[in-house]
């Protein structure tokens, strides 16, 4: 069994993953093992990549990183908290103040403006509408839409979608960042750009997970994890990455 | 969470319901349709319905609620042949002086009996003959029905006691026969007497009051000649003499009316029983009628809460439909939102957030149909008026009543598909299409 080969779990670690099941019970005969056993830690600074054949199980993993489901068994650690066995509501604020996400699809809110949509994990929160505002245009600023804080979703196109997302996926200083192929939906040039976005936030200290198909979206990253069947396969290190608080 | 905290997110919330309210406005317009008529029409219902009991009511009120009114009735035709004599035949029939007698002497609780002899005549000055009933009766008429004296006085003890040929006239009626003359200088004549005008008394039905309330023409006029009972009696004679279909009807009628007034209404309930039995042992056909103003009131009020009942069960029904509209577009657009449901669950939105989100939507939706509804509920009782002259009174009861409903509606039938939208999965409804 080769795919048992674990890498050690450090306990320093800012988000430890520990033996983690997720079983789909569609009927009596048909259970699906999405992740079987899974053990991973995540440094707090470092830029982990996912990949792996489609239907490996890294979308489940990432569900399970960004709390928006819980693992069959196993335990999952997000800054000091085991959040396996969270009720609901806490699923919710965990995901409302410790994760950031970045989709695919964009996802952003179509009734809502830019700056409307990147306050919204801070309306959640209950923070005043006027307190965040200042905050909100610094990071639409950040990501290049400062003159576009009125437009809707409609009026932007994919790659400027993304970076809205990005700047809403950091207005909550999150523990980490998930994004689920977020250059999926790009063209390669848009790609590159929302990339160099994500690396330059990695650079100035953010922790990002990233699940993609692309080898050289990849390479980007400090490591990379190879899924194969609900199980981590192999583990890529591309460069070292610096130790934060250590 | 402080009191701050859940204040602004709800302002938030009515404002982002609003917002996405708005980004379907004809969508928003035609479900809130449903409210704005159901709202409406409960308010409109219950004002026509309010107007109509309110006029009945006002005119028994006019009665009096502390008396019983006795009025001689002509006996049907049958029961009378027997009395048959020939071509001329003499009629007895009605009530005696007798049994306002009886009344004082046995029914308890009665505080006077006013007995009225009200007769058909024309009254004639100079050239000017108008057709009047005059009425024979006590000076204290004027308290037991409430007669407003404009100029003069009323008849007095004395007037009754010497028999004086005096009369008091309703002012409508001074105005026909006295156009230029000052009626309190004049007498007027009645069959073969003269009687001298001492007092003018505001009519209990004017003109204007009639066309403002918006009844009916064709209605008399109260014509009324106000005489002392006595000078009727001695002046008439109780023997009536009447052509009709070429033979000469006689009638012996002693009293054509008699006002029982109670001291109270709990007396009136209970006499008006007694009143019957004695009544019915003194007359052997049955040549009266009972009139109960307060037992009339009673049946209105009774009417119109049952006229309510019904307006108000039609009406809530439209607002039901209306509910009913609302709980299906807001189902529709739980499922049209799905992702975005998906997405904000994703950002740190919990159950209740997305409940609250979407029942404020409802909300919203059913209280600006009920707003829009209690306009235009107000305003149709006045078109109705304007145009068909029928009373309608809003009651401030039946606006807060239909608002109240809407805003119910819009949490009853908002609750369901609030709570469909927060028990969605978050991973599966960012995966929806
Ligand atoms: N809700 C679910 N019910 C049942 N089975 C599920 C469910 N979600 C995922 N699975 C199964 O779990 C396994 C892992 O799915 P997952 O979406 O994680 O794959 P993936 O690696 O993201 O694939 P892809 O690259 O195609 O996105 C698959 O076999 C899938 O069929
Ligand atoms: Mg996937």
């Amino acid at each position: 069994m080769p795919a048992t080969r674990q890498p050690v779990i450090r306990p320093e670690a800012i988000i430890r993953i520990e033996g983690i099941d997720k079983t789909y019970v569609l009927s009596a005969e048909n259970i699906v093992h999405a992740l079987r056993g899974v053990h991973l830690n995540i440094d707090q600074g470092s830029y982990v990549a996912i990949m792996g054949p489609s239907g490996s199980g890294k979308s489940t993993m990432l569900n399970i990183l960004g709390c928006l489901d819980r693992p069959t068994a196993g335990s999952y650690w997000l800054g000091g908290e085991n959040v396996a066995t969270m009720p609901d509501d806490e699923l919710s604020e965990a995901r409302g103040k410790k994760i950031g996400f970045i989709f695919q699809s964009y996802n952003l809110i179509a009734q809502l403006t830019v700056i409307e949509n990147i306050q919204v994990p801070l309306f959640y929160q209950g923070v005043d509408l006027a307190t965040s505002h200042g905050r909100c245009v610094e990071l639409a600023k950040l990501v290049g839409l400062g003159d576009r804080l009125d437009h809707r979703p409609a009026q932007l196109s994919g790659g400027q979608q993304q970076r809205v997302a990005i700047a809403r996926s950091l207005v909550n200083d999150p523990i980490m960042i998930l994004a689920d192929e977020p250059t999926g939906n790009l063209d390669s040039r848009t790609g590159t750009e929302v990339l160099e976005m994500i690396g330059q936030l990695n650079a100035n200290g953010k922790t990002i997970v990233l699940v993609t198909h692309d080898d050289k979206v990849a390479a980007r990253a400090h490591r990379v994890i190879h899924m194969r069947d609900g199980l981590i396969d192999r583990e890529v290190v591309n460069r070292p990455w610096p130790l934060v608080g250590k | 969470m402080t009191h701050f905290m859940v204040g602004f997110k709800l302002i938030s919330s009515v404002k982002l319901g609003i917002k996405s309210l708005l980004l379907h406005k004809l969508r928003s317009g035609l479900t809130m349709l449903g409210i704005i008529f159901g709202v409406c029409s409960v308010i409109a219902m219950l004002a026509i319905g309010e107007g109509a009991s309110y006029e009945a009511q006002e005119a028994i009120k006019k009665l009096g609620s502390n008396n019983i009114i006795i009025r001689s009735l002509k006996p049907a035709e049958e029961s009378r042949q027997s009395g048959n004599v020939g071509r001329t035949f003499l009629l007895d029939y009605g009530l005696k002086y007798a049994d306002g007698s009886r009344l004082v002497a046995t029914i308890p609780g009665v505080a006077r009996v006013l007995p009225m002899r009200i007769i058909r005549e024309s009254v004639r000055f100079d050239q000017n003959e108008v057709p009047c009933q005059v009425i024979g009766t006590l000076p204290f008429y004027k308290e037991i029905v409430g007669v407003d004296v404009l100029r003069g006085r009323f008849l007095t003890d004395l007037d009754e006691l010497y028999q004086e040929n005096v009369c008091v006239l309703t002012s409508g009626l001074a105005n026909r026969l006295f156009p230029y003359q000052d009626p309190l200088k004049m007498s007027l004549k009645v069959a073969s007497s003269y009687y001298r005008v001492v007092g003018l008394v505001r009519e209990r039905n004017t003109v204007e009051q009639r066309s403002q309330s918006g009844k009916l023409s064709g209605e008399p006029l109260d014509n009324n000649v106000y005489i002392p009972l006595s000078t009727s009696r001695s002046r008439f004679g109780e023997i009536l003499t009447r052509r009709a279909a070429g033979s000469f009807q006689m009638e012996k009628i002693e009293l054509h009316q008699i006002t029982v007034q109670m001291k109270d209404t709990s007396a009136v309930e209970t006499a008006d029983p007694q009143i019957r039995t004695l009544l019915k042992h003194f007359h052997t056909s049955n040549d009266y009628e009972l009139i109960v103003p307060l037992e009339l009131l009673r049946q209105a009020r009774q009417t119109q809460r049952i006229f309510n009942i019904v307006l108000g069960s039609i009406a809530a029904i439209s607002l039901l439909v209306g509910g009913i509209g609302i709980m299906n577009i807001m189902l529709a657009t739980v499922t049209e939102r799905t992702r975005e449901i998906g997405v904000r669950r994703a950002l740190g939105a919990k159950k209740r957030d997305i409940t609250a989100q979407f029942l404020v939507e409802t909300v919203v939706l059913s209280i600006g149909g009920g707003v829009v509804g209690v306009v235009i509920g107000v305003i149709t009782p006045v078109v109705v008026t304007h145009l068909s002259g029928m009373k309608t009174i809003v009651t401030v009861s039946s606006v807060l009543l239909a608002f109240g409903i809407s805003g119910a509606i819009g949490i009853v039938f908002g609750l369901y598909p609030a709570n469909a939208a927060a028990q969605l999965d978050p991973i599966e409804a960012l995966r929806h299409e």
